[in-house]
């Protein structure tokens, strides 16, 4: 399979810095406030960006996949000793700490620079890149922690004993733990608004706007104060990010690592983790499916669910049942369909849309086992914005975007003509059938073949399974090549 | 008794034209006499009537309060909303680039709806609201008032009856006007401990290891002097078949459930005689005793409408608007005097118009505004104590009413 990306390892990719050695980066913990003031290679740049993007594309997906914060973590410190390890100072093993953590702050900054200039990419950005933060602050040891919390002011005040005392009872009431643990813990006095996830649960005492928290919720302070910070800085990071004034090396690199994000990065190395079995498709797997192997009804839905963020009702549901009988199980189906809506909100898609993809699963309601959308059935009057586009697109429509659509798989403009003239003539299936021959001429299909034995395309399924099937041992013998 | 009255077009002119006062909600909102952000970049929204039903024209905005008047009066709407500040004038969105227009300041608000206590009253349901019902709101505004202004620390609070079946509370503190949605969600999150909607039957889950945090124990504290007149008395809750095996499966020890349930089968016990036999056998249990308190806390704690607090951009009926349906005018509530409060006195358009009339031909003194003739005046003049409150302190001399 592809490495992308992957060219160089880790450990001669960095310039060594012995002399400044835990100077200028004593701890394992970073806050990303000062940039990286050194030189680097476009090819560091890039890598290092790259690594860091796995972790949080890892991150990303175990959200989708509604892993636990356990399983969440594991996976994570995983990832993170594969692309970039960040061993502490008491680290048995024989490393480079300064290099290490230097690729760490790099790595930052560069995405920062990518992931700047959306509403949605920062968002996604800070949510993965604080979790990736508290997954490093819960490993890291006790005393680098506390060296952390004592760099840098984090404008708590520590509730003095008198004070404590007074409120005893109160803050007793609203401790959780034991009381051998309240006798013990101490408290520190920030606005409320620093600690909204504690409030919300009811964690800690409130008294005139301010949160009382005890010893062992700190970290919410320092979390929300890592994801405060670093939204404000992706904010104005966007505002400067016009004026870079940039030669032509680095956006392209830039849109590159965003792009990547925003298909679902960790398609491409998907395979590389080793971790998946060959026959079944994965939620990160739809995109390449979907540009190789798709009828072209299946994929208007998909560009459109791309390009939206959303489908409507009927379109979910032919697309849904398309999934399902391609093979998506459905644990892949709700992972594909959240990472999709990336716009609703957790509550929101659980409450609208989990039910009915498990219901089109047959897993709610009826149960019923609901096939999939035949040829017949999308060619059905009625069905305007979805159905069939060979039928429903007008005149210009349809040759524009047969072209954006099939141009890569090999349709020259040329063969336009030929499809449009069957479909003049209503015949829907055949233009498809021809598209179909067309696209899959390099894997041998000929003129008159049409998906096996002269057969026309009479269901999506049948379509995108053939082309699969086609694709499948082309593939793997292109990767031999790649990497011998 | 007032008639229930659905207002002309006419009488709703009259009314903005000579009774709304557009200078006091544009001092409120904007915390200054003079014209600032905090009223040019806010969004209004207005419900017209139109041939075809209602239309819902939303991102006004006005740079003054005669300019808010003079659209209010040629529109002539039977209500308008407010909702948040924008990083720009709502009104020029279309000229904006896309993203640009971002809501950034709105006052914290609240809103409490008779509706959502229709699991726990027996007098009226829906949309209608009478004496006995009443005090749930009451109840519900001495808890929030206490909580919010001694936990989170806010001080400038509106209360305002909402014309029907509820009530609406308007926070300008500065602080809470900058909370961000994931800050008002977790508002909501401390304040609400009733499920409102279909899962509101739902145990509560609010102690841990048995104890009621800090804030809960006080709102207990307020509730369980509510808890008897409000539940027992005017509701009889318990009366019923249906609602003595409500409670009692509220209740952690089935023996003890059980018992109670096969006693009341055949006889004719008030609701009162109910719960004071269901206190006497708690006594022994402290389980039982702390389903008791949570019993007192799901029958009588305030339902919010999460959805209208969690998000900056949510539009609310202004301060004394008319309610489309009753006629009555929403007006400020005093939280001291809440329990004596009658929304069926409140002045209703109609009623004003009247007083309007008589006073017009008895020519009094002419140097006073309209509304001061009117039963409107002690509404107004509280939302103004209020305004008071909310104007900054360096504009304190400004004040020319």
């Amino acid at each position: 399979m592809f490495k992308g990306g992957q060219t160089t390892s880790p450990d001669v990719s960095l310039p060594h810095v012995t002399n400044s050695h835990l100077l200028s980066y004593p701890n394992t913990l970073n806050f990303y406030e000062r940039p990286p003031l050194f030189d680097v290679t476009v090819e560091e740049f890039e890598t290092c960006a790259l690594d860091r993007l796995r972790i949080l594309a890892e991150i990303e997906s175990s959200l989708a996949r509604n892993r636990n914060w356990d399983e969440l973590s594991t996976v994570t410190k995983t990832q993170c000793d594969k692309y970039l390890p960040l061993n502490s100072h008491r680290s048995i093993r024989f490393t480079d700490l300064e290099a290490e953590r230097k690729k760490d702050h790099l790595s930052h900054f560069v995405l920062r620079l990518a992931f700047c200039r959306s509403e949605d990419l920062r968002r996604r950005f800070v949510k993965s890149e604080t979790l990736l933060f508290k997954v490093r602050y819960e490993i890291a040891l006790t005393e680098d922690r506390e060296a952390f919390l004592g760099s840098r002011d984090f404008n708590w005040t520590i509730v003095p004993s008198q004070e404590q005392t007074q409120l005893k009872e109160d803050l007793e009431r609203a401790f959780i733990g034991s009381k051998s643990e309240f006798e013990r813990t101490k408290y520190y006095k920030v606005k409320w608004t620093r600690v909204p996830d504690l409030v919300e649960k009811r964690k800690v005492f409130l008294k005139g706007g301010w949160a009382y928290v005890p010893t062992k919720e700190q970290s919410s302070i320092v979390f929300h104060e890592f994801e405060s910070h670093l939204e404000k800085t992706l904010e104005t990071t966007a505002r400067l990010l016009p004026r870079l004034d940039e030669d032509t090396r680095l956006l392209p690199i830039l849109n590159n690592i965003s792009q990547g994000f925003l298909a679902g990065v960790s398609s491409e190395w998907a395979g590389a983790s080793g971790s998946d079995n060959a026959d079944e498709i994965k939620a990160e797997m739809i995109d390449e499916i979907a540009r190789r192997s798709f009828p072209l009804c299946m994929r208007m839905h998909h560009e459109k669910l791309r390009k939206d963020k959303h489908l409507k009702h009927f379109g979910r549901l032919e697309y849904g049942l398309f999934l399902k009988v391609l093979g998506l199980s459905i644990e892949e189906a709700i992972v594909f369909w959240r990472k999709s809506f990336s716009r609703i909100e957790d509550d929101k898609f659980n409450k609208e849309y989990k039910y009915n993809i498990r219901h089109s699963y047959g897993l709610e309601g009826k149960r019923a086992n609901y096939p999939a959308r035949s040829c017949i059935q999308l060619l059905a009057p009625g069905s305007s914005e979805h159905g069939c586009p060979y039928r429903n697109f007008d005149e210009d429509n349809l040759p524009t975007t047969l072209i954006s659509v099939y141009g890569p798989q090999g349709l020259r403009s040329s063969d336009i003509r030929e499809v449009t003239d069957t479909v003049k003539g209503k015949h829907y299936h055949v233009a498809c059938t021809r598209v179909f021959e067309l696209t899959h001429a390099s894997c041998g299909v000929n003129k008159g073949d049409g998906i096996g034995g002269g057969e026309s395309v009479t269901h999506p399924n049948q379509y995108a399974a053939r082309s699969m099937e086609l694709r499948k041992p082309k593939e793997s013998k292109d990767a031999m090549q790649v990497d011998p | 008794m007032t008639e229930v009255e659905s207002p002309s077009p006419e009488i709703m002119l009259t009314f903005y034209n000579r009774l709304y006062p557009f200078k006091s909600i544009f001092a409120w909102l904007n915390h200054s006499h003079k014209p600032g952000r905090l009223f040019t970049h806010r969004e209004f929204a207005f419900t017209i009537n139109t041939s075809g039903g209602e239309a819902y024209l939303r991102y006004n905005s006005f740079n003054a309060a005669d300019e808010l008047k003079k659209q209010v009066c040629t529109l002539n709407p039977t209500r308008f909303e407010i909702g948040p500040v924008y990083s720009a004038k709502p009104r020029d969105r279309k000229t904006l680039r896309p993203g640009a227009l971002q809501p950034e300041l709105r006052e914290l608000v609240f809103d409490i709806d008779m509706t959502d206590y229709d699991p726990v009253r027996t007098c009226c349901s829906d949309a209608d609201i009478c004496k006995k019902c009443w005090p749930f709101i009451s109840a519900a505004v001495k808890v929030l008032d206490r909580a919010i202004r001694e936990e989170f620390g806010y001080e400038k609070l509106l209360w305002v009856y909402s014309g029907r079946r509820g009530i609406h509370l308007w926070i300008s503190d500065k602080a809470a006007m900058e909370l961000t949605d994931i800050q008002r969600k977790a508002v909501v999150g401390w304040l609400g401990v009733v499920q409102v909607g279909k899962d509101s039957s739902k145990k509560l889950n609010v102690r841990n290891a048995g104890t009621l945090p800090p804030s809960l124990q006080a709102a207990l504290q307020e509730l369980r002097t509510v808890f008897p007149a409000l539940i027992l008395r005017n509701q009889k809750l318990f009366a019923s078949e249906e609602g003595y095996l409500d409670l009692l499966k509220c209740i952690p020890d089935s023996k003890m459930a059980d018992k109670l349930s096969s006693k009341w089968e055949d006889s004719r016990g008030t609701s009162e005689e109910r719960w004071e036999e269901l206190l006497g056998e708690a006594k022994k249990n402290q389980n039982v005793w702390n389903a008791i308190e949570d019993v007192i806390l799901m029958y009588t704690y305030p339902r919010l409408d999460a959805e209208v607090s969690k998000h900056r951009n949510h539009l609310l009926k202004a301060p004394f608007c008319v309610h489309p349906k009753t006629g009555r005018v929403c007006v400020p509530v005093d939280p001291h005097t809440v329990d004596s409060f009658d929304p069926s006195t409140v002045p209703t358009v109609g009623q004003l118009l009247r007083e309007l009339d008589e006073m017009g031909n008895s020519n009094g003194e002419e140097t006073k505004a309209d509304w001061e003739k009117t039963s409107l005046k002690p509404y107004i003049e509280l939302m103004n104590n209020h305004v008071r409150t909310v104007i900054d302190v360096k504009h304190e001399e400004d004040m020319t009413w």
